[in-house]
């Protein structure tokens, strides 16, 4: 194979894995609660900041601001359920949406006041890793190998805790959750508190990829839903599954077009793929 | 230790629609008690009231000192109340194993997760040779099996049983109330709803016969089955 295509497809796969964890959020929060967070990527903007300011501004060493970051976005998580999402859970899911997008302006707003519009750089970069005929940025290596473990940890959480466990039966049957002794509600907050640090996480990954701005989120969080369709609202082996079929396709029509070019394909393959398995690519 | 169940004056329904009006009920530990009449009678409104999935519009509903009325439905698995629901509501894309662990939820019941899955295993040899099967895949029977081991998980003192036969095969209806039977034997204190009066009659010591949301007849299951009016109305005799 030529190696540049080679290059492309391991870029993609890489890609593909730091999208996997903001699909794997929204996907944990929607099949637990029934409710998008439209603001999902908004979410990971707030943490790319924090990491930013942390850093760059507080001076911090990375690696604490990382840790920091994790509980921030986290704990925003939680507030997004406990003001926004809670007193709207019997609302018809339209208001749910309209609130959660007021939540999307509301944080591009507030960051645009606080830090203004500029392009904000960490300014850090690994070194590039020669490995056989191809060139891997070290930087995605390590953000890949951050996103595999951090999915990984949520596998286990969901397999083994008896709140994980919780977790995988109420996205199926809600009403019956408290013949079993779980309180719903309950689920909801872990539910949102969990979605918000893989947010936190996702904004670790991205900050050392991309500049932060207020409407960084707009580079990442349409793909993130189109993923999450792709694989199943709700499925999160199916969105993890999808993450990388679209960074794959992302990356690899990068190669032989424009990156403008790249996500014209990614959005002409989701369009097929939506009338093709309206109920997503893994639906059985 | 062990606590009387007792129901009265209850009413309850759902939004404008009610279900039911004044019932009086009353369990006694270690007794079997059946709830039986026709579709739409309110025998599962019932057991909902009980485990506070709806709350009662007007009447007591109280659990040994326990008043139930305003106790969170959530919290009644730990105080020894174990609800199978209709159409056993089991995880289909859980393992039986993962069904019982949701089953332990409560803290006080975590504590013993393995030693009571093993005695759901004991009592049920069928549920340990699936313990990794998908709940979704198995056959009827067995699913009703993995719903009331997931019941015991909580240890209860009593469990409430919603027509653990709907559905299945007869042969396996007579395996399901074989099983009631057993798990009487262990000296569970059971209310069992049921559409299949003979058989229910049968298991338990007495029953209410639900109509039209109120209580139009109660007694011994052996007074019951010989009153010409059930016989007639509820066990196509003569």
């Amino acid at each position: 194979m030529d190696s540049f295509l080679l290059e492309a497809l391991v870029n993609g796969i890489l890609l593909g894995g730091v999208f996997a964890l903001p699909a794997l959020g929204l996907n944990l929060v929607f099949g637990v609660v029934d409710v998008v967070w439209l603001c999902y990527a908004e979410l990971v903007m707030v943490g790319m900041y924090a990491v930013w300011f942390l850093y760059t501004q507080a001076g911090w060493p990375l690696w604490v601001a990382f840790a920091a970051c994790l509980p921030v976005v986290s704990v925003l998580g939680l507030l997004l359920h406990l003001l926004v999402v809670r007193p709207l859970l019997a609302a018809p899911p339209i208001n749910q949406v309209l609130a959660t997008g007021g939540v999307l302006f509301l944080l591009q707003g507030a960051m645009t006041l606080i830090f203004r519009t500029d392009f904000r750089s960490l300014g850090v970069d690994m070194p590039p890793m020669e490995v056989g005929e191809i060139f891997v940025s070290g930087t995605k290596l390590a953000a890949f190998c951050a996103a595999l473990v951090g999915a990984a940890l949520l596998w286990a959480f969901l397999k083994f805790t008896y709140v994980g466990t919780a977790i995988r039966a109420i996205a199926r049957d809600r009403e019956v959750m408290p013949l079993m002794g779980v309180d719903p509600q309950r689920i909801y907050l872990i539910a949102s508190a969990v979605g918000g640090a893989l947010a936190g996480l996702a904004a670790c990954l991205l900050v050392v990829q991309l500049d932060v701005h207020p409407f960084v989120g707009l580079s990442f969080g349409p793909i993130t839903f189109m993923i999450c369709v792709m694989g199943g609202l709700g499925n999160m082996l199916g969105g993890f599954l999808a993450a990388f079929i679209m960074g794959i396709i992302v990356s690899v029509g990068g190669f032989w077009g424009t990156t403008e070019f790249s996500y014209v394909v990614a959005f002409g393959f989701f369009i097929v793929t939506i009338f093709a398995r309206p109920r997503g690519l893994f639906a059985r | 230790m062990s606590a009387t169940l007792e129901l009265s004056g209850i009413h309850a329904g759902y939004g404008d629609f009610q279900a039911l009006f004044g019932i009086g009920l009353r369990v006694e530990p270690g007794e079997a008690v059946g709830v039986v009449g026709p579709n739409g009678a309110g025998k599962t409104t019932l057991l909902r009231v009980i485990s506070g999935l709806i709350r009662p519009t007007a009447g007591s509903l109280r659990f040994g000192e326990q008043d139930l009325a305003t106790t969170p439905a959530h919290l009644l698995p730990s105080l020894g109340i174990a609800h199978v629901p209709e159409n056993r509501r089991l995880f289909p894309h859980l393992t039986v194993e993962e069904n019982l662990k949701v089953g332990a939820f409560s803290p006080a019941a975590r504590a013993h997760f393995a030693e009571r899955r093993d005695r759901v295993y004991d009592l049920f040899p069928r549920m340990k040779q699936r313990r990794h099967q998908l709940a979704g895949t198995m056959s009827g029977g067995e699913q009703q099996m993995c719903a009331i081991g997931r019941a015991l998980m909580c240890a209860p003192r009593i469990l409430l049983l919603d027509e653990p036969s709907a559905g299945l095969a007869p042969i396996v209806v007579k395996q399901v109330f074989d099983l009631v039977r057993r798990i009487r034997e262990e000296g569970l204190t059971v209310l069992i709803v049921e559409q299949n009066v003979a058989q229910v009659l049968r298991v338990v010591d007495r029953a209410y016969v639900l109509e039209t949301g109120r209580v139009a007849a109660e007694g011994r299951s052996a007074d019951l089955v010989a009153d010409p009016a059930i016989r007639r109305s509820y066990l196509g005799g003569h």
